[in-house]
């Protein structure tokens, strides 16, 4: 009796029981109030600029390029906005609910666009269809017009940008419109056939109206993602209130003004949120049937097989395949532009900035999640609701909420050691690599700490309690149960924020200490000087490490089993991303 | 028998969530290889009882005694639950989904070097029946056999007390009775003093040796289940167990008179109203050839006749006091039935009818189990 003989050993008077204590943490809601402060930080710096008096700029500005900043952001937002729905959602219900050829490969394959940054999709367009590119020599030997076609339209403008963030970011509709579909009960369908729908009036009356909410989640991630947008849209010279950050802070030397601006960018954003979590509304979409069979497939013969195979392909052809070949083209061809240690210092610095990025940003994950679980008080609540908070921020605002500031702790700093002691330490804060991780940790920490949570729900309280009750303390049980659970998903959530760090540009740009390249900033430098060739060997660089987190979001839902697989917590991040 | 026989004790425990109280001075105890039950209906606080006894839940007030060792007491402070050699076995199973079933089972057995740990997996799978499954993760295991699992990997490291939290209502219907069984016959080999939390009343009568009835967080009545069958304390506990004929009636020299005749009522007051419970298998019918008619017989029409396999539900509908007709339903083993339609006699023991002050509702003259009364649906 092993067992008796522990409670035994323990002289136990009630005197030195309470020194024993409670075994619960109680430390957790400082930590998360931590992080939701650091989360907060660039927020409220931005918005503080809003109380600073205007200046002659921002009158100017007010005056002249303010009202195309916005009008652009939010003509961008709606193209992009309309654009994801049409491609994403027949996409899904194709891949979900039809029979054809090839589905089984355009299920996952549909995800690949997720791997191209916007700015290198742009690149690689323009470098194909501006005037001296492939496609216009083409067609002025066909035409037989030596001095150009006037009436082509030009890629670099908004609708061009439009075109390029719909081709890489409708996988975000794609992905959760697909789940949707997929956890929706096929008895619900089939009770609409039998009250006397057809396929396709089931389809509009109750499996897209079941959708919506995933619909509505999936675009408000694109447009997040459209607004945080600054590589394409600076490149086809298109004024939103993102480059207007830059344009104004660096150009005409007006940080508050870039502030303010920054601030209305910020506005929008989170009035894309309420809008939102408004659509959502009081309804119900929880599934009402816990019954699940597989769903019935339509077959498709015939034409319609052919329009399906071709309207799945299509998105693929241009996301993907096509600007990927023209990449791995010019890499080959340019490839002695590169020297080796030139191309590794890049890999190295990016790779080491993001390595350490991925870490911190799931352990700090891990401290939410673990709160959270353990105790999900109101406060902490509201605390992690904040600290999740910073996906929404787009890269130029965080970029200027933490350089302003950082900046002038810096400077108060050097001021007050160098008259005090004589010494200047230099720019501790601004100037290595603390903004820019700090940066990276705020706007991917939602990331990871949805994978984490998602990953964390599946292991039961009971689970804890029985290993509590067989011996093992709570940090054995975080060894000996969570750890081993988890294992997988926590280094899928490290991979994924890995890869967002990898592509991030605009922040990197501004907040990468002096002289320090990485893919992504090279890549932009590079294109900015109209040396696309040379830049295809960074972009490629990112765009192979990004096909990653697809092929791991593809393998977690080609294996239906739930739980099996710890990317499905990645998929399941994303579903709860906006809630 | 002193304190000290005592392998798992409650003194006085009660529990707040918020401004709910949840349990209520609650005062248990289990002795060595004795089974408890501890019934109720969802919500009534006995599943808090158990976390509080394994220390998953701080103690709040009270104090929680094992083998006459204090683990807890008040709200000062106790010994973690992975301190307190408790084994415990839950609703859901909660196998661990990253170990196969023998991994499973070694988990508590940390303290055992190599070889005396693989023969004491055998041991306790063996004991279960579930030597053949060693190898196996969790998830290709059925429902039963995860529950056989769980109970293996509390009992593997011989734990003193053990607790069950529901351990049989993920089972589908047919597979409980046989597991029940079995779980009963390795609980009662292992001489555990076990725990086991339940809200079926047939469940808890099969199981136990003693039954704990909790209804809002108290303990209303507890011995064996012969006991709380026959000699409830209250209509709370009558109507649990199963549903019950309502008879209603005025005190009068200490008798109350009813469609049975004059049934003795000591301890009520004259005049006072009462309500009589009678059980479904309490009435018998009266066949033609029996002579010994009692006071205690009356006659009424025989409506329906439901057949449950061994006996059959009959449906009879009589005269009441008030003129209305009323309904009663007779569990009758017997053969013998008249035509539907046909006059039927039936008879009471008067020891075999419960007599209570009559609550206020009077509505309702034969309740289903589940909905009682309105303390029970009111929770």
């Amino acid at each position: 009796m092993g067992a008796l003989v522990t409670i035994d050993s323990i002289a136990v008077t009630p005197r030195r029981l309470s020194l024993l204590g409670r075994w619960r943490p109680r430390l957790w809601p400082l930590w998360v109030w931590l992080i939701a402060g650091a989360v907060a930080f660039p927020i409220v710096t931005v918005f503080s600029y809003l109380l600073e008096p205007k200046g002659e700029i921002w009158r100017h500005l007010a005056g002249t390029v303010l009202t195309t900043y916005v009008a652009n952001s939010l003509l961008l937002v709606l193209g992009v906005g309309v654009g994801v729905l049409l491609i994403g959602v027949p996409a899904a219900w194709m891949v979900t609910l039809c029979r054809f050829r090839f589905r089984r490969f355009f299920d996952w394959a549909l995800l690949l666009p997720m791997a191209m940054p916007a700015y290198v999709v742009a690149y690689t367009y323009t470098g194909l269809l501006d005037y001296a590119g492939p496609v216009q020599s083409t067609l002025r030997v066909i035409f037989d017009a030596p001095g150009g076609l006037r009436w082509l339209p030009d890629i670099r403008s908004l609708p061009g940008a439009v075109v390029m963030l719909v081709l890489v970011l409708y996988p975000y509709v794609y992905l959760l419109a697909r789940a949707a579909f997929l956890e929706q009960s096929a008895c619900v369908l089939e009770v609409s056939r039998t009250l006397g729908c057809s396929p396709w009036r089931g389809f509009f009356r109750v499996a897209l109206p079941l959708a919506r909410p995933a619909l509505v989640a999936g675009v408000a991630l694109a447009l997040m993602e459209a607004l945080n947008d600054f590589g394409t849209v600076e490149y086809f010279g298109v004024d939103t209130l993102s480059t207007g950050i830059y344009r104004v802070w660096r150009g005409m030397g007006d940080a508050a003004a870039g502030a303010q601006i920054a601030a209305l960018l910020l506005i929008i954003v989170f009035l894309l949120l309420g809008l939102e979590r408004w659509s959502r509304g009081r309804r119900s979409f929880a599934h009402s049937t816990g019954r699940y069979r597989p769903l019935p497939r339509y077959r498709l013969g015939g034409w319609r097989a052919f329009g399906a195979i071709f309207g799945c392909a299509l998105p693929i052809v241009f996301g993907f395949l096509l600007p990927a070949t023209v990449l791995l083209s010019w890499a080959v061809a340019n490839v002695d532009m590169w020297s080796a240690e030139r191309f590794v210092v890049l890999v190295r610095n990016s790779f080491t900035m993001a390595g350490f990025a991925a870490v911190l940003a799931v352990m700090l994950a891990a401290v939410l999640a673990y709160a959270m679980r353990l105790r999900p008080t109101t406060p902490t609540r509201l605390a992690v609701r904040i600290a999740s908070l910073g996906y929404a921020i787009p890269g130029p605002v965080l970029a200027i909420g933490i350089l302003l500031p950082f900046a002038a702790i810096d400077h108060a700093l050097n001021d007050w050691l160098g008259t005090a002691f004589g010494v200047s330490p230099g720019l501790i804060l601004s100037g290595t690599l603390v903004a820019v991780t700090f940066a990276y940790l705020v706007r991917f920490l939602t990331v990871s700490f949805n994978v984490v949570e998602a990953s964390l729900g599946k292991i039961t309280h009971t689970m804890d309690h029985a290993a509590r009750s067989l011996g093992r303390t709570s940090f054995g049980t975080l060894g000996s149960v969570h750890l081993p659970i988890m294992r997988g998903s926590l280094l899928t959530a490290a991979i994924v924020v890995f890869v967002d760090v990898l592509k991030e540009l605009p922040a990197t740009l501004v907040l990468r200490p002096f002289n320090f390249d990485t893919l992504a900033t090279m890549t932009y430098n590079l294109a900015s000087d109209e040396r696309l060739a040379e830049a295809a060997g960074p972009a490629l660089a990112i765009v192979v490490v990004g096909i990653i987190p697809v092929y791991l979001m593809a393998r977690a839902s080609a294996a239906a089993r739930p739980g099996r697989h710890s990317a499905a917590d990645l998929t399941e991040g994303l579903k709860t991303h906006l809630t | 028998m002193t304190a000290s026989d005592f392998s798992l004790e409650l003194q006085e425990v009660s529990h707040a969530y918020g401004d709910l109280l949840a349990v209520d001075q609650v005062s248990l105890h289990v002795i060595a290889g004795e089974v408890i039950c501890l019934l109720g209906p969802s919500g009534c606080g006995k599943s808090t009882v158990l976390r509080v006894a394994a220390g998953l839940e701080p103690l709040q007030r009270g104090r929680v005694l094992m083998g006459g060792n204090l683990v807890a007491e008040g709200s000062g402070g106790s010994i973690p639950p992975e301190r307190r050699g408790v084994g415990l076995v839950f609703q859901d199973f909660a196998l661990f989904p990253h170990l196969t079933v023998a991994g499973n089972v070694a988990f508590g057995l940390t303290h055992l070097d190599a070889g005396a740990r693989a023969a004491r997996i055998a041991e306790v799978l063996s004991q279960v029946d579930m030597e053949a499954y060693a190898g196996a993760y969790p998830h290709a295991l059925s429902g039963g056999q995860q529950q056989r699992v769980a109970l293996a990997r509390a009992l593997a490291p011989k734990p003193a007390i053990l607790l069950l939290d529901e351990p049989f209502s993920g089972l589908d219907a047919r597979l409980r009775e046989q597991i029940r069984d079995d779980t009963l016959h390795i609980l009662k080999r292992s001489g555990t003093a076990t725990l086991m939390v339940t809200h079926d009343p047939e469940e808890a009568m099969f199981m136990a040796d003693r039954i704990y009835l909790m209804e809002a967080g108290r303990v209303v009545q507890s011995g064996s289940p012969d006991m709380l069958y026959r000699r409830p304390v209250s209509p709370f506990v009558a109507h649990f167990f199963t549903a019950l004929n309502v008879l209603h009636g005025i005190v009068e020299a200490g008798h109350v008179a009813c469609a049975f005749g004059r049934l003795p009522a000591p301890g009520h007051a004259e005049g006072a109203a009462v309500e009589i419970l009678v059980r479904p298998e309490s009435l018998r019918v009266v066949l033609p050839g029996d002579r010994a008619l009692s006071d205690h017989t009356t006659a009424g029409r025989l409506e329906e006749i439901r057949f449950l396999g061994s006996s059959k539900l009959l449906t009879v509908a009589m005269a009441g006091p008030d003129g209305a007709e009323m309904r009663l339903r007779i569990r009758h083993g017997g053969r013998y039935l008249p035509e539907i339609g046909g006059q039927i006699l039936l008879q009471l023991e008067p020891e075999d009818s419960l007599i209570f002050a009559a609550r206020k509702t009077l509505a309702g003259r034969h309740r289903e189990a589940s909905d009682k009364s309105p303390v029970l649906s009111g929770i």
